[in-house]
Order: structure tokens, then sequence, then C-alpha cells
């Protein structure tokens, strides 16, 4: 049985989907994921189509991009980030660094994946992802 | 009072502008993605952004600043916004009530949004926000006196009328204005106008998004920041029809004139849409000597104009 509050959750739900809004941070990032990000939302693959834009200011965003591995010093700007954002907010770690550390992952610098920093809704890993896999990614989070 | 409270909410008020406004926003994205060989965005995506803002999403409030005068100018600015757009749209839909339509009671609830983003931003207390604030405020500084040029060229034409009902009805019983010299002269000074009004590309220095990132809106979120984005929604579509009122014959809403005024909105936002996509940002202060000098002049050359009959 569908009730009134079902309705109401559902409209939310659904206005949500259709217009993520993504703030980028970058880690000490080689740069490679950046450019796979930007190829996203550029001509060929074009998010703004499902509503996902590019915002410049935290308090706007819905979706939180990390990519790059998080050294000592990026992990107290990610915290402060994370918390500045408003609820809902979803984190994605992009790229083998942001997921897991990879070849960075011995490095003395390197202050643990994102995960172990603050809690994460999906993984893209690759190193760079491609843009579908991206794309593929923010769709699983979405329906999920 | 009923009727009023009608006209204030529903028709031509509050419901009927945002509306319009979201719609001229989605034409204003798809247009951009077009130029830039991309899809764009479906129709409905600027309901599904205000819904998210307003429902969704958390609002939060500034730790240093005033949370009261955070909250109200947002609040103010859509109301600014709508009352301008309720007394630019009863003349263009010919509804006539006690009020005429006075151009300058116009001009300034027409600067009540642009006021309230520069309180709203100062009231943050983010030191970004405090320099986009800064630069509204030289903004508004020089657009405001070409605006008001403009203004008084369109009295002078009309013979020393400051209502819109008359602007409207001495053009549709002549000529409509454009069609002159000065008439060419002001609707550049008047698109001009528009674009630093709307904060759009060349003159979007207090939002500039990968300078000063968002720049005025930099704190808000939420609900809030919703408001901001229905008032800019309202913005985009009342500016226009006020340029087509003063300068191309108004609307007459029968048979195929509603088309016509359905073109001549559309025709306005593409050309603000144009001059945004083809333009990098100006600086405050090019954007400053562009109006008080260029600007400026092209408004006197006209006024001089109207003067000796063109």
């Amino acid at each position: 049985m569908v009730t009134k509050y079902d309705v109401i959750v559902g409209f939310k739900n659904f206005c949500f989907k259709k217009s993520l809004w993504v703030f980028h941070f970058g880690g000490a990032s080689c740069n490679n994921c950046d450019i796979e990000i930007l190829d996203c939302l550029t001509p060929r693959h074009d998010l703004e189509r499902f509503g996902i834009l590019l915002v410049g200011s935290i308090r706007h965003a819905d979706v939180l991009l990390v990519n790059g591995s998080i050294n000592m010093r990026d992990k107290e700007r990610l915290i402060e980030v994370y918390k500045q954002a408003p609820r809902p907010i979803l984190v994605v770690a992009i790229g083998a660094c942001g997921c897991t550390g990879g070849i960075f992952a011995e490095g003395i610098t390197f202050a643990g994946p994102v995960d172990k920093i603050i809690p994460v809704d999906a993984y893209i890993p690759g190193c760079p992802p491609k843009p579908e896999a991206i794309i593929g990614g923010i769709v699983k989070l979405v329906n999920k | 009072m009923a009727v009023y409270l009608f006209y204030f909410f529903i028709f031509p008020g509050l419901l009927f502008v945002s509306v319009a406004g979201a719609f001229l926003s989605w034409f204003d994205r798809k247009i951009t993605a077009r130029v830039q060989f991309r899809k764009g965005p479906p129709l409905l995506q600027p309901f599904y952004d205000f819904f998210k803002l307003l429902l969704v999403k958390e609002t939060i409030l500034p730790k240093h600043g005033s949370p009261l005068i955070f909250l109200l100018s947002p609040v103010f600015a859509v109301f600014g916004a709508v009352m301008a757009g309720v007394f630019i749209l009863l003349p263009l839909f010919n509804i006539t009530t006690g009020f005429k339509g006075d151009l300058l009671v116009i001009f300034y609830l027409l600067t009540i949004p642009s006021f309230s983003y520069i309180t709203g931003a100062l009231a943050s207390g983010n030191p970004l926000a405090a320099i986009g604030g800064s630069r509204e405020m030289k903004l508004i500084l020089s657009y405001e006196l070409t605006f008001l040029l403009l203004i008084a060229a369109i009295i002078m034409k009309c013979g020393q009328q400051f209502d819109l009902n008359t602007v409207i009805h001495i053009q549709q019983s002549g000529s409509p204005f454009i069609g002159s010299i000065s008439g060419v002269l002001l609707f550049i000074v008047g698109i001009f106008c528009i674009q630093a009004k709307l904060a759009l590309v060349p003159f979007d220095m207090p939002e500039a998004e990968a300078e000063i990132t968002e720049g005025i809106f930099i704190e808000y979120s939420g609900a809030p920041y919703g408001l901001i984005k229905l008032a800019k929604y309202i913005m985009l579509f009342i500016l226009p029809s006020f340029l087509a009122a003063l300068l191309l014959n108004g609307f007459t809403l029968q048979g195929w004139g509603i088309l016509w005024a359905v073109l001549k909105v559309l025709l306005v936002v593409l050309l603000l849409t144009l001059i945004r996509n083809t333009n990098p940002r100006l600086k405050i202060k090019q954007a400053i000597s562009f109006f008080t000098i260029w600007m400026n002049l092209l408004a006197i050359i006209a006024i001089v104009l109207i003067a000796f009959g063109y």
C-alpha cells in the first residue's frame, strides 16, 4: 500500500537523483583522474543530460568526488570539506589511489585510502578509470 | 482584496513568473549546451534543481555572521522580483488596476534582488562572499545610471509619460520604438544592462565560479539557495519582458499575438545567452568603465537623437 509519506519520500528521492551537483576534491593526484572527470562533463559524454553539474562551492554539492592518494596534509582538508557539506552528501572515491592507495599505499606520507577517513558510498577503480566507467559508477550509486 | 492576492500569488505573480522563468532558465541552459555541441539538460531540470534544494538539502547557517539577515535576504530577493514582475506584467497583459505601471517604481523594485544578494553575502561572514558583495555593489553603481538613462529616454520618447500602460499603448497605436535609430541604440544599451543585472558571463564577477567559487552565494545551501535560484529564474523572465514592453511593442494577447509575445521574450533571452557564451569574464574595473563611459555615451546619444525627433 502506498501512503502519502511514501509519495513525498519518493518525490524527494526522484528530485535528488535527477539533479546531482558534483564537487571535485583532488588529493595528491597525478592529474589523470582529474582529466577523465572533466572528460565526463565535456561534449562527448555530457553529464548535464542527467542534471549533473560541477559546482564551485561545497555548500551546493550533493556528491563529493575524491581522487588521488590522500596524504597527511590532504587528510585534514578532506575532513574539513566533508564536515562543511550539507547532508545528504554522497562520497565517491575515484581511481586506484582513491580506492586503495594504489602505488602510493606504502609511501611515508600516505594517510590511508579515502574510506579510512570518511565514509564512502561508491568506488570507481581504474588508473585512470574511463569516463564510461565513471558514468557507470554514478548510475549504480543513484540506483542503489 | 482577493483579486490582488490572486495577482500577486497566481497570475501574473509568483506561480506564473516562476514557471515561465524556470522554462527560460532551461532554454538558456539548452542553448548553451547546443553552442558547445552538447545535448543539454531535460525540460524539467530547473524544477528538479529547485525542489531538490528546497526539500532535500540541509540548510547550514554561518557561525560568524548574522543568521537572521542571511536567511531573510533570499526571501526579500524573491519578494522584490515577484513585485517587479507583477507591476511589469499587469500592463503587459492589459489588466487594468488602480496602478498604471509607474516606470520609476519598477526601476526601484528591480534593484531589490541585487541589494538582498549583497546583504546576504555580507551577513554570511565569508571573505570570498565579501569580495563578491563588494563587486556586486560596484556593478550596481555602474549599470544603474545607464538603466535610468534608458528609462529617461523612453519617457522622453513618449512625451513625458511615466506609466508603462501609456508606453505600450503609444507603441501599439504607432510603431514600435525599436524602429528608429534611437530605439536601436536603446535596445543595445538595454541588452547590456540586463546582462549585468542578471550577472551573466561578461559581468558575472560577483559570483565568478572559478575565481571566488560562486562569490556572493558561497555560504548558501538548501532552501535559501533554492529561493535564490527562484529569484534568478524570475529575473530571467521579467527583465526581457520589461525590455519587450519598453521597446518591442509589448504583447498583444489575441490570435497570433501570443506567439509573437513568446517569440519576443525568447529572442531577447537568446541574445543574452549568445553574448554569455561568446565572451570571457571582464574585470570589475573594465565593467565600470564599459558602463560609465560607453553605454552612458550611447544612451545620451539616443536621448539627443530623440530630442531631434529621430
